[in-house]
């Protein structure tokens, strides 16, 4: 999965749980759940789904280190390859 | 006579619209079954059947608006008995403004008491208006307004058309609870160390899909601390207070675009960490998309409000009328505690318990958020 798609299906997870979020808009830096005003469950949703899509296991230490797009892309990149 | 009525699905429901039924003539439904769909200002709710039985006749047709208390259906019992919709709760629109028999009769209304009375949501069908022939006029509408209204001493205010439904409904709900419930209000800080802890090593036995929320381990010490002090369990009626056996706990879900919903979770104090979480992840979407459950709606013994990792440090909550307690959760917040004569930086919630006087006092509320923070540290308990 390329960097671009990783970013697409996150962006696609978050318009799931926040319909009248323009995830596009994100920028990389920002608090993902600040931005899109999503609660705890709704984040575990979303980071349910993207383990889903691409296999890599999150174990529950690693949420701290979700919290942006940027992070999310280089979590998922990092564990994608180990695998 | 078995009538299925339109139930109360909330303290500040009045009517509601016919969507769909889910039931035919001749249908046998079980306690439980979903008989129609029903739009109200909180969303589409699946209205369930009360008790067992044969559906004999369907009275109102998709698209009617039909009032609270009025008549939907015909639902023979095996006994005989009329079934209920939903347990009785009070509704702010007293029986005698709803539909009474229908007699196919014509009412005469004049067009500004019809307008007045759509704006008030109040069913003409059976009311006897002072004009000529017994047509029904302005001045019946707001003598019924007032009658109808806990609040209205004279003046009637009606709901503000430009408002979202949601508001409007939480408006009036919030708004009875303040004019009649004298609330008092008591917080404590608990430390979270042992939940936490507890949480954490429980979650790393489990995938992702099966991880449990803070949340729940907040809601089930709330369900045995009621257990422990069950006069905060139940319901201020008719100037009675009745607390109830079965601890069903309204969670306070935010929905996206402003609004909330509280649905209950049932017997919150006989589940498991696991099976309530399975029924978060059910209800929660749920409540967001709109798509309640009749019982949900109205079976709550008490409320939980909690602000979770984004909110505020501390809340206090708004009584859900005729309940009688609501307890409120901020978000835990890593801070300096005091133990045996030393200060360390703990994880700590701020508690709270609003509650009606008229129901009980503050000492006993203090014995509540005591048990409630020996049930946190002690969360391995079955």
């Amino acid at each position: 999965m390329t960097d671009a798609e990783l970013t697409r299906l996150i962006a696609h997870e978050l318009q799931k749980v926040a319909p009248e979020a323009d995830p596009a808009s994100l920028s990389p830096d920002q608090p993902i759940r600040e931005a899109v005003d999503i609660d705890s469950f709704d984040f575990l949703r979303v980071l349910i789904a993207l383990s889903e899509a691409t296999g890599v296991e999150i174990p529950e230490a690693d949420y701290g280190k979700l919290t942006t797009l940027k992070e999310m892309v280089h979590y998922f990149r990092a564990h994608l390859t180990v695998r | 006579m078995p009538d299925f009525l339109m139930p109360s699905l909330g303290a500040d429901m009045a009517a509601g619209t016919l969507v769909a039924w889910r039931v035919a003539p001749g249908q046998v439904v079980a306690r439980g079954d979903i008989v129609a769909e029903v739009e109200t200002e909180k969303g589409l709710i699946d209205i369930e059947c009360f008790e067992p039985g044969t559906v004999e006749a369907l009275h109102v047709a998709p698209g009617a608006k039909v009032q609270v208390g009025a008549r939907m259906a015909t639902i023979r019992s095996e006994g005989g008995a009329a079934p209920k919709a939903s347990p009785p709760l009070p509704s702010p629109v007293t029986q005698t403004l709803t539909a009474g028999p229908d007699t196919g009769r014509r009412v005469r209304v004049s067009p500004a008491a019809r307008a007045r009375a759509q704006a008030l949501g109040i069913d003409l069908a059976g009311i006897a208006g002072s004009g000529p022939s017994g047509a029904i006029e302005l001045a019946d509408i707001d003598r019924l307004a007032a009658v109808a209204s806990p609040a209205a001493a004279g003046t009637v205010v009606a709901p503000d058309e430009g408002l979202a439904p949601i508001r409007r409904a939480i408006a009036a709900a919030m708004s009875r609870s303040k004019r009649e419930i004298p609330h008092y209000y008591l917080q404590s800080r608990i430390d979270m160390n042992a939940a936490l802890a507890w949480l954490r090593r429980e979650n790393e036995q489990r995938s992702i899909t099966d991880r449990i929320l803070p949340a729940v381990v907040l809601l089930r010490a709330t369900a045995r601390a009621l257990r422990d002090v069950p006069v905060l369990n139940g319901y201020w009626i008719d100037g009675q207070h009745r607390p109830v056996e079965e601890i069903h706990l309204g969670f306070a879900i935010a929905l996206r675009g402003g609004g909330l919903v509280a649905p209950a979770l049932h017997d919150v104090d006989r589940k498991s960490c696991d099976a309530l979480m399975a029924e978060l992840r059910d209800l929660i979407p749920r409540a967001r998309a709109g798509r309640l459950r009749s019982s949900e709606m109205t079976d709550a013994t008490a409320t939980v409000t909690s602000m979770g990792d984004g909110g505020a440090e501390s809340v206090l909550g708004v009584i859900y009328p005729p309940q009688v307690a609501l307890v409120g959760f901020g978000r835990i917040l890593d801070q300096p505690w005091a133990e045996r004569g030393a200060v360390v930086v703990r994880p700590v919630i701020a508690a709270s318990l609003a509650a009606d006087h008229r129901a009980t006092d503050g000492h006993l509320g203090a014995r509540f958020l005591d048990a409630l923070n020996r049930h946190l540290q002690t969360p391995e308990q079955p």
